[in-house]
C-alpha cells in the first residue's frame, strides 16, 4: 500500500516537473518568436510541392517557403522555423493553444474558420480548386463535355457534392464511381475504371505523376470550386497579421518589380522609386511594421519572389509542372495582386 | 497438414522409417529458396529479366510461371531427399493421407505459390535497383528500391540532425551489448547485467538520444523520427508495462480496499478507452486546458499514454498466471513463515509469471506494432515517415508507395518475429528446468 502511494507520488512529481520547463507566453507574437530564436510553423504531414520532405528530411514546398521567408525578414536566417507537421484535425488547436505562430497547411479560407475558429487567414498564397483528369485518348477538351461520362471520386468530401452540382447546373449525365480512399481512386483511374478523375487541381497533378503514363493523362481547365489556400495566424495581435500578410505581399511585389533572387543585390541600386522603396533604401515601411527596413531584401535573399518559389515547388523546375493559371499576377490575367509597398 | 479424417485403418504404423523433427523446417525453406535461386538463374541465363527493357513483356512474366510450377514440384523433391530417405512414404503420411488431406494440401501449395511467387516478382524480378527519382522505376512494375536507399536514413532517424547520429548508434549499440548476454541463459553475471540495463542503461540513453549536457547538444523530440521513434516508444512502453502491470495484478488481488480500488480503476478506465482517443486527446484537447504557452513534450505524452495502456492489459494477463496457481501453493508459503513480499517474489510470481510467457510477448508485439498510432500527435515512427516520404515529389511513381510500406512492413516483421521467436525459445528452456 505504502508502495503503491509512492508510487503515485512520484508519478505526479515527473509530470509536474516536465510540463514546468515550459514558458510563459508574451503577449505579443513577434516578440515572443524574437525571445524564443524561431518561428513556430504550423505544416502539413506531407503533401507533395506544398509541404513534403526532401531525401534529406529537410522540409520544401511552397507554404515551407513562406515560413522560410518570414523567418528571413524576422531573422535574417530562413534556417531559424521550427516545423511542427500537424494532422487535418489538429491544425486549428495547435494555432489557438499557442502551440505554432503561423499555420502553413494548405488550409482553405472559409467564413466559418475565419468567425468561429478565431483564427485569421491572411492572404491567399496559392488559389486551388477542384478540376478534372482524363484520358487524353478520350479527346475532351473541356470538362462541359464530359456528357455520360464516368467519374472517380472519394465519397464523403466535398468533393463528391461539388460534383455532383457541376453536373447539375451544367445539365449533363454523369456516373459517379465512389471508393473510400484517394489511392483506390488513383488506382480505379488509372485502371481504366473511369474516363475521368475529380480532386483539387493541385492533387491532380502529384497524382499524375503516380499514373502509369502520366503523358497520357491531362487536367482539364475548368475549376469547379474556390478553394483559396491561405496561411493563418491567432485573432488578436493585429502586428504579427500585418507581418505575415505583407511578406506574402512583399513577395509578389518583387515578382511584379522583377526583383529576383540572383539580381537583388544589383536592384538595390536601381532608381526606380518603387523598388527603392520597397527595398528600403527609401521611407521607413519595414520598421512601420514591426521589422527592419530591408526586410524585403531578407526574403527574396532566402527564398525568392513569389513566381521563383512557385516554379521550384510546383511549377515549372518541380516535377509537378503546374501552370500558374489563377496564381499568375494580376497584369498576366491571375489574381495574384498584392497592395503596393509606399 | 492437418489429419482431417484418417481412419485407424490407413494409419500406419508409427516408426516405420525415420522422420526427423527438423526435416520439416528445412524443407519449409529449401523448398521456396530452391525455386528461386534456380528461376533467377535460368531467368539470367535467358536474359529477359532484370533488364529493363523486357521486364513489362507478358512473355516474361508467363515463363515465370511456368518455370516456376515446374520447379517447385521439383524443388521440393530435392529437399526430400536431403530430408529423408523415404519421401513418398513421407508425403503419402503427411500430405496426401486422405482425400481430404490431398486437397487441402494442394490447396495449400497453390496459395504459398501465390503469394511467394508474387513477392518475388514485385520485390526482385521486376524492381528497379538504381535511380535517381520517381522517373527511373516508372518502366517497372515492381518495386522502387532507390528510394528506398535515398530514404533509408530518414527512415531510422527521422530527422535527426546527421552529425549527431552517432548518439542513435551508440545507444543501439550499448543496448545489443547489454541485452544480448541477458537474454541468452548461459551467460553469467545476471544481476550486474540486468542492474546495467534497466538502472545504467535508461540514464545513458536519454543522455546520449536527448542531451543537454556538455558535449552533447541538446536534440529536441521534434527531430527524432523513423524506427529511432518505434523502438523508444516500444522499448519505455515494454520495460514501463511490466513492472507496473506486476504491481496492479497484485494490486487488484490485494485485500487491502485502497490498493484494490485503484488498480481495479485504473486498469478499467485504461481498458475502456481506446489508446487512439487518449492519444488524440493529449494533442488535442490537453493544449487548450494548459495555460497558454505551456506544453508537454509530444514524445513524453506519448510515452505515458503508452506505458499506462500497456500496463493495464499487462495487468490483467498477469492476473490471469496468478489466478491460475493452485490455493495450496499460497498455503504452502504461509505455513512456511513467508511474508508477503517473500510469498509473491519466491513462490507465486515465478510460477504465475511462467504461465502467461506467451500472453505477455503477445503484449509486447501488440504494443510494438500500436507504436504506429503516435501518428496521430505528429510524431512520425517508421511506418509514418514512410508515408511522409511518399509524397516527396522527387519520387513520385506508380509503385514507391507500396515500396515504402512493403519495406516498413518487413521491419515490423523482423522485430515481431524476433520477440515471437525468442519467447518460444525461453518457454522451451523454462519447460526443460521442469523436467530435472
Amino acid at each position: 500500500m505504502k508502495h503503491l502511494v509512492k508510487l503515485g507520488l512520484a508519478a505526479a512529481l515527473a509530470v509536474a516537473s516536465a510540463s514546468s520547463a515550459a514558458l510563459a507566453q508574451a503577449p505579443k507574437t513577434l516578440d515572443a518568436v524574437k525571445a524564443r530564436g524561431t518561428l513556430s510553423c504550423g505544416v502539413g504531414t506531407g503533401l507533395a510541392g506544398f509541404g513534403q520532405p526532401d531525401d534529406k528530411g529537410a522540409w520544401t514546398g511552397l507554404d515551407v517557403e513562406f515560413c522560410r521567408a518570414l523567418a528571413a525578414a524576422i531573422f535574417n536566417d530562413p534556417q531559424k522555423v521550427s516545423f511542427k507537421p500537424l494532422s487535418a484535425k489538429e491544425r486549428f488547436t495547435a494555432l489557438q493553444s499557442g502551440e505554432i505562430d503561423v499555420l502553413a497547411r494548405n488550409s482553405t479560407w472559409t467564413i466559418s474558420r475565419d468567425s468561429s475558429l478565431g483564427l485569421a487567414f491572411v492572404a491567399t498564397n496559392y488559389y486551388d480548386g477542384q478540376g478534372f483528369m482524363v484520358k487524353k485518348s478520350l479527346g475532351v477538351k473541356s470538362a462541359k463535355e464530359l456528357k455520360g461520362a464516368s467519374v472517380c471520386v472519394q465519397t464523403g468530401t466535398t468533393t463528391e457534392l461539388n460534383l455532383a452540382d457541376f453536373f447539375r447546373t451544367n445539365k449533363l449525365e454523369y456516373k459517379p464511381v465512389v471508393f473510400e480512399k484517394n489511392d483506390e481512386v488513383v488506382a480505379a483511374y488509372d485502371a481504366g475504371r473511369c474516363d475521368s478523375m475529380t480532386t483539387d487541381a493541385s492533387g491532380l497533378y502529384a497524382e499524375r505523376l503516380r499514373m502509369k503514363n502520366p503523358d497520357e493523362n491531362i487536367v482539364l481547365p475548368e475549376i469547379i470550386s474556390k478553394e483559396p489556400l491561405a496561411p493563418a495566424v491567432r485573432q488578436g495581435d493585429s502586428q504579427w497579421f500585418t507581418i505575415v500578410r505583407w511578406v506574402h505581399f512583399a513577395m509578389l511585389n518583387a515578382e511584379e518589380l522583377g526583383v529576383t533572387q540572383k539580381n537583388v543585390d544589383e536592384m538595390l541600386a536601381s532608381t526606380n522609386p518603387d523598388i527603392k522603396r520597397m527595398l528600403g533604401k527609401e521611407g521607413d515601411f519595414g520598421k512601420g511594421i514591426g521589422l527592419e527596413n530591408d526586410w524585403v531584401v531578407r526574403i527574396i535573399k532566402a527564398v525568392g519572389n513569389y513566381g521563383e518559389s512557385y516554379e521550384r515547388n510546383v511549377g515549372s523546375g518541380s516535377r509537378l509542372k503546374i501552370d500558374r493559371g489563377l496564381n499568375k499576377q494580376w497584369s498576366q490575367g491571375g489574381l495574384q495582386y498584392a497592395p503596393p509597398i509606399r | 497438414m492437418v489429419d482431417v479424417a484418417m481412419t485407424p485403418a490407413m494409419r500406419r504404423p508409427e516408426k516405420v522409417y525415420s522422420v526427423k523433427r527438423t526435416a520439416d523446417t528445412r524443407l519449409l525453406i529449401l523448398a521456396p529458396l530452391a525455386m528461386i535461386v534456380t528461376e533467377l538463374v535460368l531467368g539470367w541465363l535467358r536474359g529477359s529479366y532484370l533488364t529493363p527493357g523486357a521486364t513489362s513483356a507478358g512473355a516474361a512474366r508467363a515463363a515465370f510461371s511456368f518455370d516456376a510450377t515446374s520447379l517447385l514440384t521439383g524443388a521440393t523433391l530435392v529437399a526430400f531427399f536431403m530430408g529423408h530417405l523415404q519421401p513418398v512414404n513421407w508425403l503419402r503420411d503427411n500430405l496426401f493421407s486422405t482425400v481430404g488431406n490431398s486437397v487441402m494440401t494442394l490447396v495449400g501449395l497453390i496459395i504459398m505459390y501465390g503469394l511467394v511467387a508474387g513477392l518475388f516478382d514485385f520485390a526482385v524480378l521486376h524492381a528497379t535497383w538504381q535511380g535517381s527519382d520517381g522517373e527511373a522505376c516508372r518502366p517497372n512494375t515492381g518495386a522502387c528500391w532507390p528510394m528506398v536507399e535515398a530514404k533509408f536514413a530518414q527512415f531510422m532517424y527521422g530527422r535527426y540532425p546527421t552529425e549527431y547520429r552517432w548518439r542513435v548508434d551508440l545507444t543501439y549499440l550499448l543496448a545489443v551489448l547489454g541485452l544480448v548476454p541477458l537474454m541468452i541463459p548461459r551467460v553469467p553475471f545476471k544481476l550486474q547485467n540486468a542492474i546495467f540495463m534497466f538502472g545504467i542503461f535508461p540514464i545513458l540513453a536519454f543522455f546520449l538520444l536527448v542531451g543537454g549536457v556538455p558535449g552533447l547538444p541538446h536534440v529536441a523530440t521534434e527531430y527524432w523520427g523513423g524506427l529511432l521513434v518505434t523502438l523508444v516508444v516500444a522499448s519505455v512502453g515494454i520495460t514501463a508495462s511490466f513492472p507496473l502491470g506486476v504491481i496492479l495484478a497484485l494490486g487488484r488481488r490485494s485485500r487491502m480496499p485502497l490498493a484494490r480500488w485503484a488498480s481495479v480503476g485504473l486498469i478499467e478506465f485504461v481498458r475502456g478507452v481506446p489508446l487512439i482517443t487518449v492519444l488524440f486527446m493529449s494533442s488535442v484537447m490537453l493544449p487548450l486546458f494548459l495555460p497558454p504557452g505551456w506544453s508537454i513534450d509530444k514524445l513524453l505524452r506519448a510515452l505515458v499514454g503508452v506505458a499506462l495502456f500497456a500496463a493495464a492489459y499487462m495487468a490483467e494477463t498477469i492476473r490471469g498466471g496468478l489466478q491460475a496457481i493452485p490455493r495450496g501453493q499460497f498455503e504452502a508459503a504461509d505455513a512456511i513463515g513467508l511474508n508477503y513480499r517473500q510469498k509473491m517474489s519466491m513462490i507465486v510470481l515465478p510460477q504465475a509469471l511462467k504461465l502467461v510467457i506467451p500472453g505477455i510477448v503477445n503484449s509486447f508485439i501488440g504494443l510494438f506494432k500500436d507504436t504506429s498510432l503516435v501518428l496521430i500527435i505528429g510524431l512520425f515512427d517508421l511506418l509514418g515517415i514512410v508515408q511522409q516520404n511518399n509524397t516527396d515529389q522527387k519520387w513520385l511513381a506508380p509503385t514507391n508507395a507500396m515500396t515504402g510500406y512493403l519495406f516498413a512492413g518487413f521491419i515490423f516483421w523482423i522485430f515481431c518475429f524476433g520477440m515471437s521467436r525468442y519467447s518460444a525459445f525461453v518457454e522451451r528452456n523454462l519447460a526443460d528446468t521442469e523436467k530435472r
